[in-house]
């Protein structure tokens, strides 16, 4: 599709227009880190970050969510609870978390879609952004996550003094026509500097940070390392704390409750975010567990990420974002790590 | 936040009445239920439904009646949890919500004209009983109806009314035990296993269908296979945390299979390169 280009001054112009247009959500600095948040201008926006604190999953699936509500007593009624979410701008989604989004969004759509998860999705139009930097836990070079080619309404390319952007959708082309008029067709230089842009993306993640696997041949080399002890040796040191799940930008389990006012008459019923490596994720009313043991939960993790997700869906479950390395207290269950040791026993 | 009311969602119950409940043992209660839409549940034999007890939650319960039964569904709930014991303490003509019927069922189709040998223990009746039903209810187009039924004791037999048909019966060959007998016993003492070399078979006919507490699938697989069953032929259900019935919460996951949509209904065959699944 067409490329327009904005200069980065043009940018903030732009940034400044959409906000006073309506809900902008971007990334801005918390302390020393990066969080997604509501923008009230356009200098709080920073996209030379290099990932952020979680990815952009909760504005799609809250970590807390109503999905019914409820009266009970002499008459029960029950309805659905759909977010009336008003339309908002994802602004600066790097390139791996919109892979994993567009993932998320082929999790909650197909077979039976998540009305909820619709509704939310509808409202945002995602800029995207090509990163320029990677954290010291990045690794998506290896995991093929630096190229996307859908799932953006707007794809930025920081080429120096100016972004080149990508259109993707008519939504997107919308916003720029109507917020940044002075936008011009992107020339031949703009994109070749964008094409050099790209090549170097890779170099970005730290040397330290390659997965000695290819991407093709992960799902095989873990599920033949089913019985490897790296599994039970690793999960000694597990807290059970289940970090790893909350920040994965492909983790979606959830746990089910309901709360019930004081009346004792209306209640609802919310979802709230789960994780397999907590201790009581697959405990049944019997009192059985069938993933009692550490081990099994924190090898579930993994296979889920890189055999079990590509099995289903033909995608890997894991983009390289690096944020489970690096919440991880212990340091045990960093994919990198993982991988290579397995890979280098075999 | 604002709420659109009304619209249609995967997790909104329909609304159901209990019109029957009878207390079958000290743990378990049977409960008649029928949709307030009037419709049928319109499920297949070994599927379940998530059971809305509003203000306490949802819980994955299997349907003990067969789909040929139109007056209503049953269910079977033995007291384990915040949502079971809730049950428990319904009465008829109160309201519950009912989502599904979800998940795979036992090959009532593809077994036609075969043998069916139902082994089932303790509360795994529960499901079994569907099936069986089904058969009874079509008894021309199957063959040697074969059941195999195991309790821990004489108390804790469900159906009690029924077991003593299928004894009666001439087209039913129903053998039972309990693991521990008492002074009114006078039937096998001994687990459910002890039962199959009792019944001779014909392997290349005969489909096997086990339900029971986790720890009895692998003795009776062990079993079924001495008698020449194939992989394919041995047909298991699964019991797992389903907590959304769709395939999205997680928490049912074996392996790579949701049992809530994948299972719980799965064959022996398919279970084999499952580690977690026994």
């Amino acid at each position: 599709m067409a490329a327009k280009t904005l200069s980065k001054e043009q940018f903030q112009t732009f940034t400044d227009n959409l906000i006073a247009a309506g809900r902008v959500v971007g990334v801005k600095r918390k302390e020393n880190k990066f969080a997604f948040g509501d923008l009230t201008s356009a200098s709080e926006l920073t996209l030379d970050y290099d990932v952020t604190l979680r990815s952009p999953r909760v504005f799609f699936q809250p970590p807390t969510e109503e999905l019914i509500s409820f009266t009970t007593g002499d008459t029960t009624t029950a309805a659905a609870t759909i977010p009336a979410t008003e339309p908002f701008v994802l602004l600066g989604v790097h390139t791996y978390d919109l892979i994993a989004l567009n993932q998320m969004d082929r999790i909650w759509n197909e077979d039976n879609a998540d009305q909820n998860y619709e509704a939310r999705r509808k409202a945002a139009t995602v800029i995207a952004l090509e990163p320029i930097k990677a954290s010291k836990w990045s690794f998506w070079a290896s995991m093929g996550a630096t190229k996307v080619e859908k799932g953006f309404d707007l794809l930025l390319t920081d080429i120096g003094g100016k972004y080149v952007i990508e259109i993707g959708t008519e939504a997107g082309k919308k916003l720029i026509s109507a917020h940044a008029a002075d936008a011009k067709e992107a020339s031949a230089d703009d994109l070749a500097a964008r094409d050099r842009v790209r090549k170097e993306l890779p170099s970005y993640c730290k040397a330290d940070r390659k997965v000695n696997a290819s991407v093709e041949e992960l799902p095989t080399l873990i599920k033949s390392n089913y019985e490897n002890p790296i599994w039970e040796k690793n999960a000694e040191k597990c807290y059970s704390c289940g970090a790893c799940n909350l920040v994965c930008p492909t983790c979606y389990c959830f746990d089910v409750h309901d709360d019930i006012e004081l009346d004792l008459k209306h209640g609802t019923r919310t979802r709230t975010w789960d994780g397999c490596l907590l201790e009581a994720f697959a405990h049944v009313g019997s009192g059985e567990n069938f993933r009692e043991h550490r081990g099994d939960r924190f090898r579930h993790r993994i296979f889920r990420k890189t055999v079990y997700m590509p099995e289903k869906i033909n995608e890997l479950a894991c983009v390289g974002c690096g944020r489970c390395s690096e919440v991880c207290l212990p340091d045990i269950t960093d994919p990198v790590k993982i991988i290579n040791t397995i890979k280098e026993g075999n | 936040m604002a709420t659109a009311s009304n619209e249609q969602s995967l997790y909104l119950p329909e609304l159901a009445t209990v019109t029957d409940v009878k207390t079958m043992t000290e743990t378990e209660k049977y409960f008649k239920i029928k949709l307030n839409n009037g419709k049928a549940l319109g499920h297949k034999p070994g599927q379940f439904v998530e059971v809305s007890i509003f203000g306490i939650g949802e819980a994955p319960i299997s349907v003990s009646s067969s789909p040929t039964q139109t007056d209503g569904f049953e269910l079977v709930v033995r007291k384990v949890g915040n949502v079971t014991g809730a049950m428990h303490t319904l009465e008829d003509g109160a309201t519950v919500g009912i989502r599904g019927p979800f998940g795979t069922d036992f090959p009532y189709e593809g077994t036609k004209g075969r043998d069916i040998m139902v082994v089932a223990g303790g509360i795994g009746l529960v499901p079994a009983r569907s099936f069986i039903n089904y058969v009874l209810a079509n008894r021309k187009d199957y063959g040697r109806l074969i059941i195999l039924f195991g309790a821990r004791s004489p108390s804790e037999r469900l159906f009690t009314d029924e077991l003593a048909d299928w004894a009666k019966r001439d087209d039913v060959e129903f053998l039972e035990t309990v693991d521990k007998g008492d002074d009114t016993w006078k039937g096998n003492v001994g687990v459910i296993t002890t039962l199959m070399p009792k019944v001779k078979i014909d392997p290349a006919k005969t489909t096997c269908v086990v339900v029971g507490p986790p720890i009895m699938y692998r003795f009776v697989i062990m079993e079924a296979k001495k008698m020449d069953l194939a992989d394919k032929d041995i047909v298991v259900s699964l019991e797992r945390r389903m907590k959304c019935g769709v395939g999205k919460c997680g928490h049912c996951q074996i392996n790579d299979k949701y049992c809530c949509q994948d299972g719980p209904v799965f064959t022996y065959e398919e279970i084999k390169p499952m580690p977690e699944a026994l």
